[in-house]
Order: C-alpha cells, then sequence, then structure tokens
C-alpha cells in the first residue's frame, strides 16, 4: 500500500509549501554562506518531495526521474559553490554574505 | 493507519528540523539538523513507494553533500563565536516574508485538494527496473548531457579550489 492512497495530495502540498518557505526565509534570515547554501538545498528538496508524491500519484516514473537529475545539479552546485567559498575564506577571512558586495562598487 | 501516523511522524520531524537549520547559532547543529531533515524526506520517499529514490537520496546527501558541508566548516573553523548575525529588524522581516510565501503558495496550489486519491497504485513504479528502463529509453539525452555537467563541475572545483601561483 502507498501512502498516497490515505493521505490526501493537499497534505503533501502544504508539507512542501512549509519547508519551502522556510528555505525561504533562512536564505533572508543567516548571514552565513554556508547555511545560506544548506536553505537551498532545502528548497531543492521540498520541490523533489512534491515530485514523488505527484509520481506517485499518476503512476508515472517520468517525476522520479526529473529528482534525479535534480540531485544530479544540487551534487554539482554544492561542490562549484563551496569551492568558490573557500576561495573567498582564503582572501577575506570572512563567510559574511553581506560583506561580499563587491561587485556593487 | 499506521501509514498515516508515520507520515505526521516524518513530516513533524522535517518541519522541526527544517526550523532547526535555519535558527540553530551554531553550524555544525545546523548541519546535524539538516541531515535530520534528509532523512525524513527519505522516509516520505519509502512511504510513497520510491524505495530507490529513498536509497538513492540517502547516499547522495546525507552521505556525500553532507560530508561535503561539514569538510568545508570544520577546515573554516567556524563556530558560535564567529557566527555573523543580522540585525534584528532584517530577522522580523524575513520571518513576515517567508510566512506570506507559504500563504500564497498555499493559496495558489489550493485546487491541487480537489483532485481525488488514485484508486490503483502500481507498486513497480519506483523500482530500479522500472526507473533504469525509463531513464535509458526516454531519459538518454538528458542523462548524458548531465554527465557532462559533471565533468565541468569537476574541473571547475579544482580549478577554484586550487592555491594561485604567484609568478616573481
Amino acid at each position: 500500500m502507498s501512502a498516497i492512497q490515505v493521505v490526501p495530495i493537499s497534505y503533501y502540498v502544504w508539507l512542501s509549501a512549509i519547508l519551502f518557505s522556510i528555505g525561504v526565509m533562512g536564505v533572508l534570515f543567516r548571514r552565513n554562506v554556508i547555511i545560506v547554501f544548506m536553505c537551498i538545498e532545502l528548497m531543492l528538496n521540498a520541490v523533489n518531495l512534491l515530485m514523488v508524491a505527484f509520481s506517485s500519484m499518476l503512476n508515472d516514473a517520468a517525476g522520479q526521474i526529473f529528482v534525479f537529475f535534480i540531485m544530479a545539479v544540487a551534487a554539482a552546485e554544492v561542490a562549484v559553490g563551496l569551492a568558490i567559498l573557500v576561495m573567498i575564506f582564503r582572501n577575506t577571512k570572512s563567510v559574511d554574505i553581506d560583506f561580499l558586495n563587491k561587485l556593487k562598487r | 493507519m499506521l501509514t498515516q501516523y508515520l507520515f505526521y511522524f516524518l513530516s513533524f520531524l522535517a518541519i522541526f528540523s527544517a526550523l532547526l537549520v535555519v535558527f540553530s547559532k551554531n553550524p555544525v547543529q545546523s548541519v546535524l539538523s539538516l541531515i535530520v531533515t534528509f532523512f525524513a524526506i527519505a522516509g516520505h520517499y519509502v512511504l510513497l513507494n520510491a524505495q530507490f529514490l529513498a536509497a538513492v537520496h540517502v547516499i547522495v546527501y546525507a552521505g556525500a553533500i553532507m560530508v561535503l558541508f561539514l569538510f568545508v566548516i570544520m577546515l573554516l573553523n567556524l563556530n558560535e563565536d564567529s557566527e555573523p548575525q543580522k540585525p534584528g529588524w532584517i530577522k522580523f522581516a524575513a520571518t513576515i516574508t517567508g510566512g506570506l510565501l507559504m500563504v500564497v503558495m498555499i493559496a495558489a496550489l489550493r485546487s491541487a485538494a480537489e483532485m481525488p486519491a488514485p484508486q490503483k497504485v502500481d507498486a513497480s513504479i519506483g523500482m530500479i527496473k522500472n526507473l533504469g528502463h525509463v531513464l535509458f529509453t526516454d531519459f538518454a539525452l538528458p542523462f548524458e548531457i548531465s554527465s557532462l555537467l559533471f565533468l565541468v563541475a569537476m574541473v571547475g572545483a579544482v580549478m577554484l579550489g586550487k592555491k594561485e601561483i604567484h609568478n616573481p
């Protein structure tokens, strides 16, 4: 038995919306770049969860394949992002996101 | 009945630890809370008959991405004292903005609530045999392109992480 038969799809929509909003709130809330990255991962995961729920509901495997590709892109994004972060920390000795406004000037 | 209780438990765990990610002062504690969130989401995948995806999720996120985060945090020697904090009014505005976004999204997606639950569920859809078949027939080109993306990401990460050579 699948959870989609006993749990309404709207509950999954609400859960994903709440997780996504927590991610957006975290991006605005924190100044540490690493935590901002982690909140972006949280947003990607909220989307993944909704996609798997609808894939299970509509009996279509394409949704689960999309989740694979999102995971692949997330892994590549984290590797490059953390490399950039380590570079910036080596030059400025700070992980403060408000410190990184040099492109504006 | 047990499935419903598991759904509520996993949802509560996911939301609670996601809030801990945002609000905890120590970055290492944030990473550990995010790992708990990922395990709760993997549990949701198991409940939705996506067993292979649950295994991949645990391996990729808890096994690879979060270890990378922990390595960087420990490499940069971040702790509670070096943690930069935003002023109070920005924190307040961020919370209000997140809450408003949640209200808007729930209102926009309300029509999904009228979709009926499926009568018959194909349990084999999340199995590795079916997923592999779909991945290598309908999605063969995106699969190859993602390998190119990984190559570019690998070269980029190595080039960025390398120490600059100073010419005298």
